[in-house]
């Protein structure tokens, strides 16, 4: 943070403790959350999956495109899959990549699900872009990724 | 803050063999994120439901890892193909380590 003062203020102390008090206040202030970026997301994506490239379609992520309420944002997702034994979608991994913490759910299905979709609720603190990774059992990832303006964010503030 | 209240379930009771019907979960809790600061300015500390787990007949079919970016009172909605009657189980475990768990019947005609 950087403080410009006015040189005519410059000879009063008492000034010069007031902008040192109100700096202070602000730095209380400020940095209420560190929230992730694009570049952690990437770097989390990297742990759980390697170098191996992402693939497009198939994975159909169903989110708002606009939270009044980032407290609860419906997520649905819903991964093209046959669902066999031969051939399913083993996980599903979500990510936020404008939240404290970029990671917000991993679901792991079974040839007996059936289908490889699931809902659920989460948190946004900010407008943000989510993003689905899905690993199919051959071991292929296909992403999709949908931005969600949020109107109040939902991070305990 | 431990998992109070009894979990609510929605499963049909009835199916036809093959058929894949939709499950729906809901059960209160806080989900304290950890990111949270009290009056003192205090972070309050992370206590969530981490993991939900279903299973018919023993045997587990679908798995959720939830974080802290999962709302408060955490619904959850899957599916499952019938195939014979039983009994499902519903298991949910939070950070304090305390477990609330649901079992439901499925009629497969």
């Amino acid at each position: 943070m950087t403080l410009h003062v006015d040189a005519t203020l410059l000879p009063s102390r008492r000034r010069a403790l007031q902008l040192a008090g109100f700096a202070a206040f602000a730095a209380v202030l400020a940095p209420r959350m560190s929230l992730a970026t694009e570049a952690q997301v990437a770097e989390e994506m990297k742990k759980l999956f390697g170098s191996k490239a992402l693939g497009e379609g198939k994975v159909k992520l169903d989110v708002p495109e606009i939270a009044e309420n980032g407290l609860v944002v419906p997520i649905n997702i819903d991964v093209d899959s046959p669902m066999t034994d031969a051939d399913f979608v083993k996980s599903v991994h979500v990510f936020a990549d404008g939240n404290p913490l970029p990671q917000v759910v991993t679901y792991h299905f079974t040839p007996e699900s059936g289908k490889a979709s699931a809902s659920t609720r989460m948190r946004l603190a900010q407008t943000q872009n989510v993003i689905a990774v899905a690993e199919m059992s051959s071991g292929a990832l296909f992403s999709a990724r949908s931005q969600v303006k949020v109107t109040i964010g939902g991070c305990g503030g | 803050m431990a998992i109070k209240s009894a979990p609510r379930v929605r499963v049909p009771a009835q199916a036809k063999a093959g058929e894949i019907i939709e499950i729906k979960t809901l059960i209160s809790h806080e989900m304290e994120s950890g990111q949270r600061k009290d009056a003192a300015g205090k972070t309050v500390p992370r206590d969530i439901i981490n993991t939900f787990e279903a299973s018919f007949n023993g045997k587990p079919f679908f798995k959720a890892e939830w974080f802290p970016s999962i709302s408060a009172n955490p619904f959850q909605s899957f599916f499952y193909k019938a195939k014979e009657s039983g009994e499902f189980t519903f298991s949910w475990k939070d950070d304090a380590g305390a477990e609330q768990k649901a079992v439901a019947k499925l009629t497969v005609a």
